[in-house]
Protein backbone atom coordinates (compact mmCIF):
# COMPACT_ATOMS: atom_id res chain seq x y z
CA UNK A 1 0.00 0.00 0.00
CA UNK A 2 2.69 2.50 0.96
CA UNK A 3 4.83 1.45 -1.98
CA UNK A 4 2.09 2.25 -4.46
CA UNK A 5 1.72 5.66 -2.82
CA UNK A 6 5.39 6.30 -3.52
CA UNK A 7 5.01 5.23 -7.14
CA UNK A 8 2.00 7.54 -7.59
CA UNK A 9 4.01 10.44 -6.10
CA UNK A 10 6.83 9.71 -8.52
CA UNK A 11 4.36 9.72 -11.40
CA UNK A 12 2.94 13.09 -10.35
CA UNK A 13 6.48 14.48 -10.10
CA UNK A 14 7.21 13.31 -13.67
CA UNK A 15 4.03 15.10 -14.81
CA UNK A 16 5.28 18.27 -13.08
CA UNK A 17 8.58 17.81 -14.90
CA UNK A 18 6.91 17.89 -18.31
CA UNK A 19 4.75 20.87 -17.34
CA UNK A 20 7.79 22.92 -16.32
CA UNK A 21 9.57 21.90 -19.54
CA UNK A 22 6.79 23.68 -21.48
CA UNK A 23 7.88 26.99 -19.96
CA UNK A 24 11.50 26.13 -20.74
CA UNK A 25 10.68 25.94 -24.44
CA UNK A 26 8.14 28.79 -24.57
CA UNK A 27 9.61 31.48 -22.33
CA UNK A 28 10.21 34.68 -24.26
CA UNK A 29 12.91 35.91 -21.87
CA UNK A 30 16.10 34.41 -20.57
CA UNK A 31 14.85 34.75 -16.98
CA UNK A 32 11.91 32.45 -17.73
CA UNK A 33 14.24 29.77 -19.03
CA UNK A 34 16.55 30.06 -16.02
CA UNK A 35 13.73 29.67 -13.53
CA UNK A 36 12.29 26.72 -15.48
CA UNK A 37 15.72 25.08 -15.36
CA UNK A 38 15.89 25.62 -11.61
CA UNK A 39 12.46 24.03 -11.14
CA UNK A 40 13.46 21.07 -13.33
CA UNK A 41 16.52 20.30 -11.22
CA UNK A 42 14.62 20.63 -7.95
CA UNK A 43 11.98 18.18 -9.19
CA UNK A 44 14.81 15.82 -10.18
CA UNK A 45 15.94 15.74 -6.56
CA UNK A 46 12.56 14.31 -5.58
CA UNK A 47 12.77 11.74 -8.39
CA UNK A 48 16.23 10.68 -7.18
CA UNK A 49 14.73 10.14 -3.72
CA UNK A 50 12.01 7.94 -5.28
CA UNK A 51 14.62 5.85 -7.09
CA UNK A 52 16.63 5.54 -3.89
CA UNK A 53 13.50 4.21 -2.18
CA UNK A 54 12.63 1.64 -4.85
CA UNK A 55 16.19 0.36 -5.12
CA UNK A 56 16.67 0.44 -1.37
CA UNK A 57 20.14 2.04 -1.33
CA UNK A 58 20.75 5.15 0.70
CA UNK A 59 23.87 6.16 -1.24
CA UNK A 60 21.81 7.52 -4.14
CA UNK A 61 20.86 10.51 -1.98
CA UNK A 62 24.40 11.88 -2.37
CA UNK A 63 23.60 12.44 -6.04
CA UNK A 64 20.66 14.56 -4.88
CA UNK A 65 22.92 16.75 -2.75
CA UNK A 66 25.16 17.35 -5.76
CA UNK A 67 22.10 18.27 -7.86
CA UNK A 68 20.99 20.82 -5.29
CA UNK A 69 24.44 22.39 -5.23
CA UNK A 70 24.65 22.57 -9.03
CA UNK A 71 21.22 24.17 -9.42
CA UNK A 72 22.01 26.85 -6.80
CA UNK A 73 25.36 27.71 -8.37
CA UNK A 74 23.95 27.69 -11.89
CA UNK A 75 21.20 30.20 -11.14
CA UNK A 76 23.56 32.51 -9.27
CA UNK A 77 26.18 32.48 -12.01
CA UNK A 78 23.66 33.25 -14.75
CA UNK A 79 22.15 36.06 -12.66
CA UNK A 80 25.58 37.61 -12.07
CA UNK A 81 26.36 37.42 -15.77
CA UNK A 82 23.06 39.14 -16.65
CA UNK A 83 23.65 41.95 -14.23
CA UNK A 84 27.18 42.88 -15.05
CA UNK A 85 28.81 40.83 -17.77
CA UNK A 86 31.48 38.22 -17.18
CA UNK B 1 -0.76 -2.96 9.73
CA UNK B 2 2.26 -0.71 10.01
CA UNK B 3 1.54 2.91 10.61
CA UNK B 4 4.81 4.66 9.76
CA UNK B 5 5.04 3.67 6.06
CA UNK B 6 1.48 4.80 5.38
CA UNK B 7 2.06 8.19 7.04
CA UNK B 8 5.24 8.58 4.99
CA UNK B 9 3.37 7.76 1.80
CA UNK B 10 0.65 10.32 2.49
CA UNK B 11 3.16 13.09 3.29
CA UNK B 12 5.04 12.30 0.07
CA UNK B 13 1.79 12.45 -1.90
CA UNK B 14 1.10 15.95 -0.54
CA UNK B 15 4.61 17.00 -1.50
CA UNK B 16 4.18 15.81 -5.05
CA UNK B 17 0.90 17.79 -5.33
CA UNK B 18 2.76 20.95 -4.39
CA UNK B 19 5.35 20.23 -7.07
CA UNK B 20 2.60 19.88 -9.65
CA UNK B 21 0.98 23.14 -8.50
CA UNK B 22 4.31 24.96 -8.78
CA UNK B 23 4.80 23.74 -12.33
CA UNK B 24 1.31 24.76 -13.37
CA UNK B 25 1.96 28.16 -11.79
CA UNK B 26 5.09 28.63 -13.86
CA UNK B 27 3.16 28.03 -17.06
CA UNK B 28 0.17 30.24 -16.28
CA UNK B 29 1.59 33.30 -14.53
CA UNK B 30 1.55 36.53 -16.61
CA UNK B 31 4.95 37.94 -15.70
CA UNK B 32 8.57 36.92 -15.10
CA UNK B 33 8.56 38.00 -11.48
CA UNK B 34 5.39 36.04 -10.73
CA UNK B 35 6.95 32.99 -12.35
CA UNK B 36 10.02 33.29 -10.12
CA UNK B 37 7.74 33.43 -7.06
CA UNK B 38 5.67 30.43 -8.09
CA UNK B 39 8.66 28.40 -9.10
CA UNK B 40 10.59 28.92 -5.91
CA UNK B 41 8.07 28.81 -3.11
CA UNK B 42 5.94 25.92 -4.26
CA UNK B 43 8.80 23.67 -5.32
CA UNK B 44 10.76 24.28 -2.11
CA UNK B 45 7.78 23.24 0.01
CA UNK B 46 6.97 20.32 -2.26
CA UNK B 47 10.51 18.95 -2.09
CA UNK B 48 10.60 19.39 1.69
CA UNK B 49 7.41 17.37 2.16
CA UNK B 50 8.51 14.74 -0.36
CA UNK B 51 11.84 14.12 1.37
CA UNK B 52 10.18 14.20 4.80
CA UNK B 53 7.85 11.44 3.66
CA UNK B 54 10.77 9.31 2.49
CA UNK B 55 12.45 9.94 5.85
CA UNK B 56 9.41 8.79 7.80
CA UNK B 57 9.32 5.56 5.78
CA UNK B 58 13.03 4.80 6.37
CA UNK B 59 13.96 6.22 9.78
CA UNK B 60 17.58 5.15 9.39
CA UNK B 61 17.95 7.47 6.36
CA UNK B 62 16.89 10.51 8.34
CA UNK B 63 20.26 12.26 8.97
CA UNK B 64 21.20 12.45 5.30
CA UNK B 65 17.71 13.59 4.35
CA UNK B 66 17.80 16.32 7.02
CA UNK B 67 21.04 17.63 5.51
CA UNK B 68 19.42 17.71 2.08
CA UNK B 69 16.27 19.40 3.40
CA UNK B 70 18.22 22.12 5.22
CA UNK B 71 20.36 22.75 2.16
CA UNK B 72 17.37 23.21 -0.13
CA UNK B 73 15.54 25.32 2.46
CA UNK B 74 18.45 27.76 2.75
CA UNK B 75 19.65 28.02 -0.84
CA UNK B 76 16.49 28.15 -2.94
CA UNK B 77 15.26 31.54 -1.65
CA UNK B 78 18.74 33.06 -1.99
CA UNK B 79 19.03 32.06 -5.65
CA UNK B 80 15.54 33.35 -6.47
CA UNK B 81 16.30 36.69 -4.80
CA UNK B 82 19.52 37.13 -6.79
CA UNK B 83 17.70 36.23 -10.01
CA UNK B 84 14.89 38.70 -9.34
CA UNK B 85 17.34 41.54 -8.68
CA UNK B 86 19.22 40.75 -11.88
CA UNK B 87 15.95 40.68 -13.83
CA UNK B 88 14.98 44.10 -12.49
CA UNK B 89 18.37 45.58 -13.30
CA UNK B 90 18.29 44.48 -16.93
CA UNK B 91 14.85 46.00 -17.29
CA UNK B 92 12.31 43.21 -17.48
CA UNK B 93 8.86 44.78 -17.38
CA UNK B 94 6.28 44.15 -14.70
CA UNK B 95 2.77 43.16 -15.67
CA UNK B 96 0.03 45.80 -15.76
CA UNK B 97 -1.70 44.45 -12.65
CA UNK B 98 1.28 45.33 -10.46
CA UNK B 99 0.99 48.85 -8.98
CA UNK B 100 3.96 49.11 -6.59
CA UNK B 101 7.61 48.91 -7.60
CA UNK B 102 9.70 49.74 -4.55
CA UNK B 103 13.02 48.83 -6.10
CA UNK B 104 12.58 51.33 -8.94
CA UNK B 105 11.93 54.15 -6.47
CA UNK B 106 15.24 53.65 -4.72
CA UNK B 107 17.36 52.15 -7.48
CA UNK B 108 20.55 53.84 -8.45
CA UNK B 109 21.76 53.78 -4.87
CA UNK B 110 20.92 50.14 -4.17
CA UNK B 111 22.14 48.12 -7.12
CA UNK B 112 25.87 48.60 -6.83
CA UNK B 113 28.92 46.77 -5.44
Amino acid sequence: MADTLFLISGGIAILALFTAAVRFFLGPDVVDRVIAFDVLTIISISLIATIAHTEGRVIYLDVGIVYGLLSFLGVIIVAKYLERGL
Amino acid sequence: MELLPIIGGIVTLFGSFFLLLGSIGIVRMPDSYNRIQAGTKATTLGTLLFLLGVGIYHPSWFPKLVVLILFILFTNPVSSHVLARAAHSIGIKLTKSTVVDKLKDTSGEEIDA
